[in-house]
């Protein structure tokens, strides 16, 4: 087997495995450690550069990072990651003196963004910092897009919003609200230097069944119905209320619909409940709020009494698989079911739509009506025009767009300074010793063996009688400081040099998840099956090193290392070592480093 | 050394043996030797022996006398029965507790001050009685201690840390063992858990006088240049006579061996030894013939590693002197004390 490269910046990233996981590599065990130590500003100021929405997204993040994290391979849960970037937001003071200040002379270039979601505001902030003069348009009342929009005010009030699209109009981006932008040939004759389209994905997938036009009353899309209520325009709904679908969306609209006077809530997903698309804790969540969710049900028709809404009848199905793993849904015969309801929200889906691009202005659309993108520089066909966030591959979530929206700032500025789009600039690495004395280290390597910490809430009661008023509490000092220690630093890197070894296997003998080994020399997946402990994940990597004495390798297994350190601290020689990678993704501005 | 505990969390995917423990089961106390000492890793083959053989943690008694090495046992089987006797007298405390009650396994653990220095005496009387035990000696050359002089076992030649030449003669405890009447004799080193382990696990199913000579590198005081102890002379100048496999009865016999090249033992326990020679045509079950290799390989400057000697037919204390069966905890007031009128007919007989 080839030994392992520790200068690529890969191989350590992947091993932080929240960072890696995370759309815009936020560096996760480094603001943990700070959120320890209460230093609640630096921990924010780090995701704030990284993801630059922490308060939001503390609380509505997608979460990739948390199915990664280490912990949950060695215990049950991972850790809290969300909750504990939701107390950097909320512990945090005043930050106003820390936020980048623009240069007082502009560069020049004049940058339209269009929408005022995510990755429009993204970009905003990486360029505004720059020089760059920003303008951002939003048909809206208020910047924030989908956050804004979409997102019940019980999960994420609007102050968080608010603040946190502040700071990036104080960096003198301008937002032009109450805009809606009807043509992008007319905003390209205006003279942009480049135009950003973060427009979202705004329109609900309808379900075009018997009886939709003729109860169209009491048949609403699940996403205009939810910013209506964002927006106060809606404050009731029907005493029973049925939500089809089983994405995020649904899981928003029935939490809403029980806020709103729905009693008798249930939502109607035609896959089975762990197929469902929502994050397992919105199901949780609502389930927990007393909202029963039925599975493999199609629905067939909106039953109606003279246009009057009275339910909806629904097909038995089951989930059959061909042999390449395809699902199909198949009936089972049984008779249709009805479920009386007085509204349904419709939540199936959502898609893009682009009415207002021109499609003669060299902006190419792919055949399902999307964008033709580079992938990675997200620049259009027409080389002035970026795409990012849900507008560019399709609805995903608030955490891919920011990242998108970053890729895209530097595209922009790439393509804005005459230099060539496709070459990226590199992250910047670090990796430092962590040594501090014969026993003490700069990070805590005693290992908590506390489970997952519980989010306080709200009483249901006083929360299911107010759609704006948040449910979570957010974690305190206390909890945040037990939840923190579950966190196994990660990105404090076991490093071995195998020359300073003298091979007294007393690193073999102390690890606690048995993952170093050392022994002769083979390829890499006959290896895996004769270390000390067989390395089964093979989607993490081995730490391979030569050059020992007696001419074995040393392997050691990535897949379970807690980061302990007592392999450093039993080491005679100082051969292992626990060194800090530091990874920060490039942003706009950061210079490419000739290969 | 740490000061850390390690932590408690298993891999999902933890081995456990037959009765449902994990390796992590026969650990004990977190070792304050010096970092890279090779007791630890003595430890560490103590540990998966007794995991590998299914051993039950309050079957077993721990004893040991003075020293790192004597230290140990407080590293390993922390569920186990233990005694940190005298300096050099744990052979004798451990004869008494054997006398006691037969049924437990015993596992005598000294260095080469404990044993070849202040307890020769006592090394070499548990040895001719045959008390069924397992010894294994942590040999590392040196009073690691008292700070790195020349203990007993140290080479005639080989030099201090601070540079002394050795002018003593050194004391050989397996040839020692093997003269006196040991029923299985093997020397094995701390950074070979490979041929270690099984030499353990084979000791501690051998029914007899079973002892253990392990090279064990002291990092702090005998791991430089000059030493003959160290991590790198013993590698360099390591002569393995043979490999051991140790198979239980119960378990499948896997492996196929040339033929002529495997040498089996079956012991009183059932047990089989799997003896696969190295190169040179040793006989394990030539005594006179093991205790002539030895001396040949020292005079050149061979470490001779391996199981040396093995005797499945030998006796033990218990059968020389024709003890009860039964533990004396076991056998009841009544008649461990039978009273004056079965006192008064023992004398009556005697006279």
């Amino acid at each position: 087997m080839k030994p392992t490269d520790l200068g690529a910046p890969d191989y350590l990233h992947k091993v932080v495995d929240c960072q890696w996981a995370c759309p815009a590599h936020t560096p996760v065990p480094e603001y943990i450690r700070l959120v320890a130590a209460g230093r609640y500003a630096d921990a924010y100021a780090i995701n704030w550069r990284s993801n630059v929405f922490p308060g939001i997204l503390g609380r509505v993040c997608d979460r990739p990072c948390e199915p990664a994290c280490r912990r949950g391979r060695v215990e049950e849960q991972p850790v809290a990651i969300c909750r504990l970037k939701r107390v950097a937001a909320d512990l945090k003071g005043d930050i106003t003196d820390r936020l980048p200040r623009p240069p007082q002379q502009p560069n020049g270039k004049r940058i339209a963004c269009i929408g005022a979601g995510p990755a429009s505001m993204t970009v905003a902030r990486d360029l505004a910092v720059l020089g760059y003069s920003v303008t951002v348009f939003d048909s809206g009342t208020s910047a924030g897009g989908m956050m804004r929009s979409q997102i019940p005010k019980f999960r994420l009030p609007d102050a968080i919003i608010d603040e946190e699209c502040g700071y990036i109009e104080g960096l003198g981006v301008e937002v032009r609200l109450n805009h809606w932008v009807d043509s992008l040939r007319d905003m390209l004759a205006a003279g942009w230097d480049a135009v950003f389209v973060g427009t979202g994905a705004p329109r609900g997938r309808d379900a075009e069944l018997p009886g939709r036009q003729e109860a169209a009353a009491n048949i609403h899309l699940g996403i205009d119905w939810l910013a209506n209520v964002a927006f106060g325009h809606t404050t009731s709904i029907g005493r029973r209320v049925l939500v089809l679908g089983g994405g995020n969306t649904a899981m928003d609209c029935c939490r809403s619909a029980r806020r709103l006077g729905g009693e008798d809530v249930q939502v109607v997903v035609r896959s089975g409940f762990d197929e469902m698309k929502a994050s397992p804790w919105e199901k949780e969540e609502a389930i927990h709020e007393g909202i029963p969710i039925h599975n493999f049900l199609v629905p067939l028709e909106f039953v109606h009494d003279k246009g009057r809404l009275t339910g909806v009848r629904f097909d038995t199905v089951r989930a059959e698989y061909d042999a390449k793993g395809r699902r199909s849904l198949v009936s089972t015969g049984a008779p249709a079911v009805l479920m009386p309801c007085d509204d349904v929200l419709v939540a199936i889906g959502q898609e893009n739509s682009f009415p207002w691009i021109e499609r003669d202005i060299g902006v190419d659309f792919d055949r399902w009506g999307m964008p033709v993108l580079d992938a990675k520089t997200l620049q259009s066909t027409r080389p002035d025009v970026f795409f990012g966030g849900d507008a560019a591959f399709g609805p995903k979530n608030i955490i891919t767009a920011v990242a998108q929206g970053h890729e895209a700032a530097i595209s922009i500025d790439r393509f804005c300074q005459g230099q060539d789009v496709a070459l990226r600039p590199a992250p910047l690495t670090r990796l430092v010793s962590q040594k501090m004395g014969i026993h003490e280290w700069s990070y805590a390597n005693d290992v908590s063996e506390d489970r997952r910490r519980k989010m306080p809430v709200r009483d249901l009661s006083a929360t299911l009688g107010d759609v704006r008023l948040e449910l979570e509490l957010g974690f305190d000092v206390e909890l945040a400081c037990k939840e923190a220690a579950r966190c196994l630093n990660c990105d404090v890197a076991t490093v071995f040099t195998p020359h300073a070894c003298i091979e007294c296997d007393a690193c073999i003998d102390i690890c606690p998840s048995e993952c170093i080994t050392f022994t002769a020399d083979g390829e890499e997946a006959e290896l895996r099956q004769r270390l000390k402990a067989p390395a089964t994940n093979t989607e993490q990597s081995l730490y391979h090193a030569d050059g020992l004495k007696t001419g074995r390798v040393m392997v050691k297994d990535e897949n379970v290392c807690v980061h302990c350190g007592m392999c450093a601290e039993r080491c005679p020689t100082g051969a292992w070592d626990m060194q800090k990678f530091v990874l920060h993704t490039a942003h706009a501005g950061a210079e490419v480093t000739p290969v | 050394m740490t000061y850390l505990a390690k932590p408690k969390l298993l891999r999902p995917d933890t081995p456990r043996n037959a009765l449902g423990y994990t390796r992590r089961d026969y650990e004990g106390a977190i070792s304050t030797l010096c970092a890279g000492c090779g007791h630890d890793s003595i430890s560490a083959s103590v540990v998966q022996a007794c995991f590998d053989l299914d051993v039950e943690p309050h079957k077993v008694a721990k004893l040991s006398g003075i020293g790192c090495s004597s230290k140990t046992p407080d590293y390993f089987l922390g569920n186990s029965h233990g005694f940190n006797s005298v300096h050099g007298r744990m052979p004798s405390v451990l004869t008494g507790a054997a006398l006691a009650n037969r049924n437990l396994l015993y596992l005598g653990v000294s260095g080469d001050g404990d044993s070849a220095s202040i307890g020769i005496g006592q090394f070499a009387h548990a040895m001719r009685r045959g008390v069924n035990m397992t010894y294994i000696v942590e040999n590392n050359g040196v009073y690691g201690l008292t700070k790195g002089q020349f203990s007993a076992t140290a080479d005639k030649g080989s030099k201090s840390k601070k540079g002394v030449i050795n002018s003593d003669s050194p004391i050989d405890l397996a040839a020692l063992a093997l003269q006196l009447g040991a029923t299985y004799v093997a020397r094995s080193f701390s950074g070979d858990k490979e041929q270690l382990v099984p030499l353990i696990k084979g000791a501690l199913r051998h029914g007899g006088p079973a002892f253990i000579d392990v090279i064990s590198p002291c990092v702090t005081f005998n791991n430089h240049t000059g030493s003959t102890k160290s991590y790198d002379y013993v590698r360099e100048h390591n002569a393995a006579v043979n490999r051991l496999d140790v198979i239980l009865p119960k378990a499948q016999i896997e492996a196929s061996y040339p033929p002529g090249s495997l040498r089996r033992v079956v012991q009183h326990d059932g047990s089989i030894l799997h003896l696969r020679k190295l190169g040179v045509d040793y006989d394990p079950s030539d005594r006179i013939g093991a205790m002539n290799y030895l001396q040949e390989r020292q005079a050149l400057g061979e470490i001779v590693t391996g199981l040396l000697y093995v005797d499945s037919s030998g006796e033990d204390m218990h059968a020389h002197l024709n003890t009860v069966e039964k533990s004396l905890n076991q056998l009841g007031d009544a008649y461990l004390c039978p009273g004056s009128g079965a006192l008064a007919a023992l004398n009556a007989s005697l006279r």
